[in-house]
């Protein structure tokens, strides 16, 4: 970030989420109506208190127009409130309040994000972001697009079958502890790993995501308002998002330099970064991000299993920010990444610096 | 620079076209069909309301709040975000809380002649209006604060579904006076 201008510090001081397979007969009114007053009851910390609302999600997962003004109904929005949407991942609904905050008109955000994959077709659904004109009537899906970056991957050298592997399997273990992870196993073998047959060749069903119902609730505060709510708050020392070209093929698919980018502007520095949680739909994807941020062996790498072991679509960016900020706020780290992507074959991606004091 | 005024045929003239493609017809629209397909479980209490709908029964949920009741039930206090468990059977009958007169005809309803009346029906119990039309008595003589009941589809008619009330119509009794009608009364109620 440039030194020219004085930001102010702002830090996450309460976090909220829930994944889980199918919610059924859940509403998206009825999940967040519970992730939000817990996580405002957390902070001790009522909505008039709040001074801006953002939210993400997406009327094509929904099925349903102007689903987000629906869901403003588990907010409590009497007395009328200051409010916003994103029809993107709660991470960029996070960075708009972040610069509503930097603005200095509010000392509070409300950030929510939520997603049901599970009434339609995730796959159809992401399809109808891409090319109008010359990819989206041929409805790749989401899986395949990302085969075709593994293949490139695999056959360039960058990536071996047996590295996807074990990267799927470190999603697994470490998702074992995470009430909210829908895949995760104590003792995955590599082996079993290995054996396992391609879906979408080269990927095979543990490379790619575990698609989950879900979705999270985060509270940002400034300077001594979030002291007041929170003994550690985690606060944000850099956010910044980038992008890359929307034509798949203009791109070095093995490569996401928006990600570099974002990670560089956001103030990374590998030497002192205890936790990266990675936004990916897929092993090799997650491969691709470790490599640009350049993590070395003193940074654990989704601890909380990642979207490998739940991913619920608009909320698995502002989980990655949920997953660190809660470790932070606990003790259990002190300085951590959290990464969020949208798009395609990781077209846009965000990266938040977030430590404890 | 190019006038945004000109029509699109004209704008089409400046663009050089190769020679393989020339004397074409430009290409104008592309159409991308989208089709998707969703499934949607109505949550708990949408059901529970459907189905005492389908038996002529209206239920309400009550705030945990400070105990108003919405009608329809959909789980929650909008204005405070809170979660509601409990149901409450609500009357047939209301009074008009406010109205339209429509001469839009509603696509899909041709059994609707124009003009109708739509109509915000506060049902006795509750605290927020309920959509429904008002007939059985001259458009000009729906007023705020007139008395209505349900009229219900014949027994052999009625499912879990929003149509079960055909329309509703004058009781005939005296009217509730403007000023404490709809969500005048909720006003004063929050007074």
């Amino acid at each position: 970030m440039s030194k020219s201008h004085s930001f102010r510090d702002i830090a996450v001081v309460s976090v909220a989420s829930y994944q889980t397979k199918t919610l059924s007969e859940v509403n998206e009114v009825q999940l967040m109506a519970d992730l939000i007053s817990k996580c405002r009851n957390s902070a001790g910390v009522t909505q008039e208190e709040i001074g801006f609302t953002c939210s993400g999600s997406s009327d094509f997962l929904a099925g349903q127009a102007f689903s987000f003004v629906h869901t403003l109904d588990s907010v409590g929005a009497f007395p009328p409130i200051s409010e916003s949407h994103v029809e993107m991942d709660g991470a960029f609904a996070l960075y708009e309040a972040w610069v509503k905050l930097q603005i200095g008109e509010v000392d509070t955000a409300l950030v929510y994000s939520y997603g049901k994959p599970s009434a339609g077709s995730i796959i159809d659904v992401l399809a109808t972001q891409l090319d109008p004109y010359y990819v989206s009537p041929l409805w790749p899906d989401c899986f395949s697009l990302a085969a075709l970056q593994a293949r490139l991957l695999l056959d360039k050298g960058l990536i071996t079958l047996e590295k996807m592997a074990e990267i799927s399997m470190r999603s697994q273990k470490n998702g074992f502890d995470n009430p909210n992870a829908v895949r995760s196993s104590k003792d995955v073998s590599f082996e079993n790993l290995m054996n396992e047959p391609a879906i979408v060749d080269p990927l095979r069903a543990s490379d790619v995501s575990e698609i989950a119902d879900g979705g999270c609730a985060i509270i940002l505060a400034a300077e001594d308002k979030a002291k007041s709510f929170c003994e550690r708050p985690a606060w944000i020392k850099g956010i910044d998002h980038r992008v890359d070209s929307h034509t798949l093929g203009v791109r070095d698919l093995t490569r996401a330099p928006s990600a570099f980018l974002a990670a560089e502007k956001a103030g990374i520095n590998t030497d002192r970064l205890d936790l990266a949680e990675i936004h990916a739909m897929t092993s090799t994807q997650e491969f691709i991000l470790e490599k640009e941020f350049g993590l070395n062996e003193k940074t654990l790498v989704n601890l909380s299993g990642g979207c490998l072991a739940s991913d619920t679509t608009m909320a698995s960016g502002l989980i990655r920010i949920s997953e660190v900020a809660r470790r932070i706020i606990s003790g259990q780290v002190d300085r951590g990444l959290a990464h969020a992507t949208s798009g395609t074959c990781l077209q846009q991606n965000l990266v938040c610096i977030l430590e404890g004091e | 620079m190019t006038d945004p005024n000109l029509s699109p045929a004209s704008l089409s003239e400046e663009i050089e076209i190769p020679e393989s493609i020339s004397g074409l017809e430009p290409v104008r629209s592309v159409r991308s069909p989208i089709k998707l397909i969703y499934d949607f479980v109505p949550s708990p209490p949408v059901q529970e309301y459907l189905r005492s709908y389908s038996k002529k029964k209206i239920l309400g949920h009550r705030s945990p709040i400070d105990g108003a009741v919405f009608v329809p039930p959909r789980g929650v206090d909008p204005r405070h975000g809170a979660l509601i468990e409990e149901s409450v059977e609500l009357s047939d009958k209301g009074h008009v809380g406010n109205f339209c007169v429509t001469n839009l005809p509603i696509p899909g309803r041709d059994d609707l002649d124009i003009p109708y009346v739509s109509a915000w029906i506060h049902l006795d119990g509750a605290n927020v209006g309920f959509l429904g039309l008002v007939a059985g008595c001259e458009n000009d003589e729906v007023h705020i604060g007139m008395r209505v009941q349900a009229v219900w589809k014949k027994e052999e008619e009625l499912g879990n579904t929003a149509e079960n009330i055909l329309y509703w119509e004058p009781t005939g009794e005296p009217s509730v006076p403007v000023e404490k009608a709809g969500n005048r009364a909720w006003d004063q109620r929050n007074e």
